[in-house]
């Protein structure tokens, strides 16, 4: 047991649950704002991509990463255009985006790079590790804290700050008004389309950050659908958390810490094949739990009165 | 003058909703604007609030021309709605939902001084509310007060209510037209559109009467009077429905002990027992949410009851499925058309012919020359607005739709019908035909259950009235014994508090 359960898995967890973090904060946005977006996986994936492209052309991670955003911008532009202006519907248009991404992606990997399956150089810089001062001394914490990529810190502050504008700020409590009935925050004149176009732009540039701590954080390198998935894990970390900031905290926080876990477990001479469901598997115990909370009733009758 | 809008005239493509409308407003007025259904009144309400504009035609305000291209500008020039139905946000406190659009506050949402200015804006108008309770928890009639204070705290000079007491139990009611009048006295001037003629002529200073979107009269309220109202909306005068004494024979429903104890701490239906007779319209009286809806589904088989049995025609229907009850002999004409009634992406066509597909097929196929007769024969004989039959049932007016209903459980001739709300929302023309199909209906020897959050209507065609109380029945009365204060205070548990004294 000590194998598995000491501080690095911590550690690891922590780095392995930002992006999932990251993306479903930009889906509880868009979820508050009365959009269920299933094209978070997609935007990742772009936001990976464009992170390393923008690493290969300006070799600096800053720019990289601002890079990415730019372009992931762009596709939720794209998605907000679909489902807020011509009312396509938005399940529709998330799955869309997902496969356009996938495709874009691997296209442009042969057209930009010249290679398949995936692209690596020893020369690109992947993001700093931050050593935290005085934390980072600290036993226990000081372990599991420090020596994260920036994006790891981003993420946690970012979560507590839309937690402060949701509930404590005049911006976000028309926000949740208009997302939670549209026809009564129009009929006060709060614009309900410029709230939701806000959510889909933040939700990308959320998105894009997610992509590039898949890509630059831990590895440095893209491959073909990387995202494996995590868009669709933050999406079930974002109903888990009912589109709560701290709720979505504590949902990425178990599937990181599950993700991490099942890689640890892999040295237990298991087959891989089987630790790799342990985050799945844990998925869908959790939804049992949490069946039959109020919130389901809440996101139904947000369903409805969105569209 | 504080309000003239002159010469209003409003057209979708060929349709004219508004047709040189004249309309005026003094200071501390209530102004009511009557009608039925597609007469124009929310059309030329919703021009004032700037939720559309007017095709010509000019609004002044206090003699100065005014143009409101959103409702944030109708706000900002004193004008302010409730409308008919709530928006509210369920999931935030009475406060939140009062100050939003004018928070206290730079950045940072200070509920504690947004409760604070509820608090006094409730008590220097009167009108009570607790700041932190939770919106969709509350009432309907707390609800209203919640609106009525949100538009005054928008600094609203006048007040636009649009179809006030629909939802509203009689109690309510009255509360409400009190906290008009002494508003009123607060110098507020309201707009009142209704097509409640009695509550109108108790509550207005001046009434305008709309018929397919133009004026037809105004009026001093104090110089006029129901009848002369009702001519002028529906252009005719109306016969009132001639009702004559029932003479009940056997028991065709018959309920014994039926219980429903649904998860709260008190049971949703308490013993009931209770029968309906052929030949007579039982009604049943009651503010909302005291086991009507409850009552009606166990009947309909929509729930199972938890207790006691159920037997149609002398049948023990218990626990049957809803389709063996139809089949058994019941109709249905539900309270809340759109959840139990209606399908809203269906054509009109099928929506009528909903409950009837099973004598309506050949080798299960639809027989669609036959469904186009039958619904086309309702639509006419009820007159109901639907454009085509290939219409989505959706894009029908509500009392529209509620008539479709009508007509297509009244076709199924079953010796039990039960009629839930059956007027809800349509015009007085149109309630005068359903009444008196169903009174019809009752002289054939057909049972009827009443079920209505109206008190006239169940007085007006029930012979035996019951209350329903807390999921029980607090009382039975005949209607030649019953009165309006009576019902009033059994539907608000008054026995049993008589009964403590």
């Amino acid at each position: 047991m000590d194998q598995l359960l000491d501080l690095a898995l911590f550690n690891s967890a922590l780095r392995v649950l930002t992006p999932i973090l990251l993306a479903a904060l930009g889906g509880a946005l868009c979820a508050r704002a009365g959009l269920f977006n299933v094209g978070l996986e997609g935007l990742m994936l772009i936001g990976a991509f464009t992170a390393i492209v923008g690493n290969h052309y300006f070799s600096n991670t800053a720019l990289a990463i601002l890079f990415a955003i730019a372009c992931v911008s762009i596709f939720s532009l794209l998605f907000a255009y679909l489902s807020i202006h011509l009312q396509a519907n938005v399940i529709v248009v998330g799955i869309a985006m997902n496969f356009l991404a996938l495709g874009l992606t691997t296209f442009s990997l042969r057209t930009i790079f010249h290679v398949k399956g995936a692209y690596h150089n020893k020369e690109m810089i992947g993001l700093p590790k931050w050593e935290l001062p005085l934390i980072k001394d600290i036993p226990v914490v000081g372990d599991i804290l420090s020596g994260q990529s920036p994006l790891v810190y981003l993420a946690l502050v970012l979560a507590g700050l839309l937690w402060y504008y949701f509930y404590r700020t005049i911006g976000g409590f028309r926000f949740l008004a208009a997302g939670g009935n549209p026809l009564a925050a129009r009929s006060i004149g709060i614009r309900v389309r410029r709230y939701q176009y806000g959510a889909v732009l933040a939700c990308g540039v959320l998105c894009a950050l997610a992509g590039a701590q898949l890509s630059l954080g831990q590895v440095t390198m893209f491959t073909e659908g990387m995202t494996a998935g995590r868009g669709f894990i933050a999406l079930v970390a974002m109903m888990l958390g009912q589109s709560g900031p701290l709720g979505v905290v504590a949902s990425s926080a178990l599937f990181g810490l599950m993700d991490s876990f099942s890689i640890r477990l892999q040295g237990l001479s298991l087959p891989s094949h089987f630790t790799q469901m342990v985050p799945y598997a844990v998925t869908i115990v959790a939804m049992f739990f949490f069946k039959d909370k109020g919130f389901l009733k809440d996101a139904q009758s947000s369903g409805s009165s969105s569209r | 003058m504080l309000l003239e809008m002159e010469r209003i005239t409003k057209s979708y493509g060929d349709v004219k909703a508004n047709r040189g409308i004249d309309y005026n407003l003094k200071a501390g007025e209530v102004h009511a604007i009557v009608g039925e259904n597609g007469a124009g009144k929310t059309t030329l309400m919703r021009i004032l609030y700037g939720m559309e504009q007017p095709s010509s035609g000019m609004i002044k305000l206090k003699g100065k021309e005014v143009f409101f291209a959103d409702p944030k500008e109708a706000i900002r020039h004193g004008i302010g709605m409730v409308h008919q139905h709530f928006m509210l946000f369920p999931n935030f406190s009475v406060a939140e939902n009062i100050v939003i659009g004018k928070e206290p506050g730079k950045v940072r949402f200070d509920r504690k001084t947004a409760a604070a200015q509820v608090e006094a804006l409730s008590n220097a108008y009167g009108i009570k509310v607790d700041p932190w309770a939770k919106a969709g928890d509350c009432p309907l009639g707390v609800q209203q007060r919640v609106e009525i204070l949100k538009v005054l705290h928008q600094g609203a000079e006048i007040i636009i209510l649009d179809e006030p007491t629909g939802v509203l139990t009689p109690l309510e009611v009255r509360e409400l037209l009190d906290a008009i009048k002494a508003l009123t006295l607060k110098g507020k001037s309201f707009i009142l559109i209704s097509h409640k003629l009695n509550e109108v002529m108790s509550a207005a200073d001046r009434i305008t009467v709309l018929r397919d979107g133009e004026v037809t009269g105004t009026l001093e309220a104090s110089q006029t009077n129901v009848e002369q109202l009702s001519k002028l909306m529906v252009g005719r005068s109306l016969a009132p429905a001639i009702k004559r004494p029932s003479s009940p024979k056997r028991a065709v429903l018959e309920l014994n002990n039926v219980s429903l104890f649904g998860s709260g701490s008190k049971p949703l239906l308490d013993s009931i027992s209770m029968n309906v007779r052929a030949g007579e319209i039982v009604g049943i009286a009651g503010i909302s949410g005291n086991g009507q809806s409850e009552l009606i589904q166990a009947i309909a088989g929509l729930l199972a009851p938890d207790q006691g049995s159920i037997s149609l025609l002398g049948a023990n229907v218990t626990g049957r499925s809803a389709r063996e009850l139809r089949d058994a002999g019941l109709a249905h004409i539900p309270e809340d058309r759109y959840i139990w009634g209606a399908n809203k992406s269906a054509t009109v066509a099928e929506t009528g012919m909903m409950g009837h597909q099973r004598r309506l097929q050949r080798f299960g196929l639809m027989r669609g020359k036959e469904i186009k007769t039958l619904v086309s024969d309702w639509i006419q004989q009820y007159s109901i607005k639907a454009g085509s039959l290939d219409n989505q049932t959706q894009n029908l007016s509500g009392g529209n739709l509620q008539k479709l209903i009508v007509a297509r459980e009244l076709a199924q001739n079953t010796p039990f019908l039960i009629a839930a709300e059956p007027t809800r929302g349509v015009d007085i023309g149109a309630m005068e035909t359903i009444h008196e199909q169903l009174l019809r209906k009752r002289d054939g020897g057909g049972a009827i259950l009443l079920v209505s959050s109206e008190l006239s209507e169940v007085l007006k065609l029930s012979d035996r009235i019951l209350v329903m109380y807390e999921g029980k029945i607090a009382g039975e009365l005949q209607v030649s014994d019953a009165t309006e204060e009576k019902l009033s205070l059994l539907m608000a548990g008054g026995k049993r508090n008589a009964q403590d004294q």
